[in-house]
């Protein structure tokens, strides 16, 4: 080879290699449990990736139980760009998992392809979007009611609000964050009719999940209108809003789980999606032989969706607001209360 | 708040001036690196690596300035490869740019990974400490403007551009920008030259990234979201010029403030204010290419911009 192409072969296989060549990683496992595990079962993280304390750590919690309680093997992947997500997830159905787990809504067209082409192996993917035509029969998509959560955490914040001005800092505008906003102005106006809900997005591409000094941003210019308690859904960007409402000594709401260690004392509480309680539900049902396609949706009378409201981390909400706002959940739980969704 | 009234406010001013530190560093980064004619898409790399470095620095003294000195140092080291990988390894600056990119994006989450078992983000650092609290307007912009690094980056634009226009070094780096072969002929080391102007443009750049992350006390994976890519339009619209590239980087920060307000304000054309920053940039590019070259605005790119000494 000449000197400019073995430079440029050098250089792009650097490239591969740190794209690509992310470490599959087991977690520790005890000896014993290779031996005989019972099944395989493979996870994709989302872009936010695994310790990103929220969604991905909920789902990682989900597999771990797995592993320990059902006796499986478990192997994960970390795509470190989009484009990298079909192929970990090929790459698992190749190998023959028993179930191929995919974390995000992102992942909703990418598993839709894999498993078409691989019909025998088992999908499931958390917050999946099916498609128009309807999902493939080995693909079980896993949803929340994130309205309902968000309701909850909008009647908390139209409690706590002096100023009669809340915030909600959206990530990716578009209908999956729009049911988040929705569901808080409800609530917001279910316990402050006059408060006014300002309400921003942060971009229009995955990208704007993880963009925190935007994040920042639009709290700041929120708070400049008033607000004074902001509610973000916005995955990693939610940190800027964390930051921002800390710098002004304002309140912020955490999404997807208990965000309260990312900046305690300015987190009052959080909006719970147990990631965790419906991978682990989809891994025994696939393991007893009991797997069924098509959308399992939960909510929150199956505990799977939830506010922060008990502990140490919630030690900034009065018992007044807390008792209103279970009255609330005790409604949604029953059906006596259906929260919009658009 | 009325819109005008929120457009016009302190705190739209302080927004704008915190937003900027990052695309401007950039910028200037871009502008060192192609004003001596290396082509530099990897400023979106150099940033993202630039706050790790930072981050991690501090995480490991404590100390706030040794995270500025390694997000600069490797801001450097990334630039004087690429410039050596392109300069004297003869590779296309695109393809060395891209992998500079793919390397940091992949790279920064092993390190996190390898570091602190998180491939999302780091732990918390303090950065360099705040001046005051408060949500005032005032306060913003106080705290803004006392930021060592918006200092730094202010004062970086007016010693680039007297550097570049009023030194020797100067001279020899839009010498080599602009005719190697010529540069060249009279005795200026071209190679050593723009591999010093690509490193000095990284360690700028580097800053950049460094000031994303204290600004959120951690650093995140991907926290650096295409603002490489925008400051190199920046500099593409300035015509390769430092106070142009950073006034292009502040009318484009101010472009986003505004979108937010316009967002809160106009809920039903959220989609349309979301994109006005973006378009805003395109058309700005379309009417300057469409000047350029009949004097109206003097901005050419180097002449030299991606050719060798011989």
């Amino acid at each position: 080879m000449t000197g400019p192409a073995r430079w440029t072969a050098a250089l792009v296989g650097a490239a591969l290699l740190a794209t690509v060549g992310l470490p599959r990683r087991r977690p520790a496992a005890p000896d014993a449990q290779h031996a005989a595990a019972r099944g395989r079962l493979g996870l994709v993280f989302d872009v936010g990736g695994r310790g990103d304390k929220s969604f991905n750590d909920a789902a990682y919690a989900g597999l771990l139980r797995a592993q320990r309680e059902l006796g499986l093997e478990v192997a994960f992947l970390e795509p470190a760009s989009s484009e990298d997500r079909e192929a970990a997830m090929r790459l698992f159905a190749a190998q023959g998992m028993d179930l191929v787990i995919g974390v995000g809504f992102i992942f909703s067209s990418d598993v839709d392809r894999v498993a078409r082409d691989f019909p025998r192996v088992r999908f499931a993917c958390v917050d999946y979007a099916p498609p128009p035509g309807g999902a493939p029969p080995n693909v079980a998509g896993l949803a929340f009611h994130e309205e309902e959560g968000s309701y909850l955490v909008g009647a908390v914040a139209g409690l706590l609000s002096k100023t009669r001005h809340v915030g909600f800092v959206g990530g990716m505008r578009g209908p999956l964050i729009r049911k988040f906003e929705v569901g808080y102005e409800a609530g917001v106006h279910a316990t402050c009719s006059a408060c006014m809900v300002h309400s921003v997005y942060v971009g229009s591409t995955p990208d704007a999940f993880r963009d925190p000094a935007k994040g920042k941003a639009v709290a700041i210019a929120e708070m400049a209108e008033g607000a004074d308690v902001l509610y973000h859904a916005a995955g990693a960007t939610g940190h800027g809003v964390f930051e921002a409402a800390h710098d002004a000594e304002r309140l912020a709401i955490g999404v997807d789980s208990d965000q309260w260690a990312e900046m305690p004392g300015t987190v009052v509480t959080s909006m719970v999606k147990r990631a965790d309680v419906s991978v682990f539900d989809t891994i025994r049902a696939t393991v007893d032989g009991h797997f069924e396609g098509g959308m399992h949706l939960f909510g929150v009378k199956d505990g799977a969706v939830d506010y922060v409201h008990e502990g140490p981390h919630a030690a900034l909400l009065p018992a007044d607001v807390v008792a209103r706002v279970e009255a609330l959940r005790a409604d949604v739980a029953s059906g006596r209360i259906v929260v919009p969704r658009e | 708040m009325s819109a005008l009234g929120s457009l016009l406010s302190l705190t739209m001013l302080a927004q704008t001036l915190r937003m900027a530190v990052p695309y401007a560093c950039a910028g200037l980064g871009g502008v060192w690196s192609e004003r001596s004619g290396v082509v530099n898409i990897a400023l979106e790399g150099i940033l993202l690596s630039g706050g790790l470095a930072g981050v991690v620095a501090q995480v490991a003294t404590g100390s706030a300035l040794a995270g500025v000195a390694a997000a600069a140092l490797v801001g450097a080291a990334i630039g004087a490869l690429h410039a050596l990988v392109v300069v004297s390894g003869r590779v296309d600056a695109i393809v060395s740019g891209l992998a500079v990119n793919l390397v940091a994006a992949g790279g920064t989450r092993y390190v996190l990974r390898a570091l602190y078992d998180s491939s999302s983000n780091s732990p918390p650092v303090a950065g360099f400490p705040a001046l005051g609290g408060g949500a005032g307007g005032l306060a913003l912009l106080a705290r803004t403007c006392a930021d060592p690094l918006t200092l730094l980056t202010a004062g970086l634009v007016v010693a680039t551009a007297w550097t570049l226009l009023r030194t020797r070094f100067g001279l020899q780096v839009r010498a080599c920008g602009e005719d190697p072969a010529a540069a060249a002929s009279v005795g200026v080391a071209v190679e050593r030259v723009r591999l010093r102007a690509v490193a000095l443009g990284g360690a700028i750049c580097g800053l950049g990234g460094v000031a994303l992350a204290f600004d959120q006390h951690q650093f995140q994976a991907g926290m650096s979201g295409g603002r490489g890519f925008i400051a190199l339009a920046a500099v593409i619209l300035s015509g390769w010029r430092p106070g142009r590239a950073a006034a292009a980087c502040l009318s484009f920060a101010a472009l986003d403030a505004a979108q937010i307000v316009a967002q809160d304000q106009a809920r039903a054309i959220g989609y349309l204010a979301q994109m006005l920053p973006y378009a805003a940039t395109l058309a700005a590019l379309w009417a300057v290419a469409r000047r350029r070259g009949q004097g109206a605005l003097a901005g050419q790119p180097p002449a030299g911009l991606g050719r060798h000494a011989d």
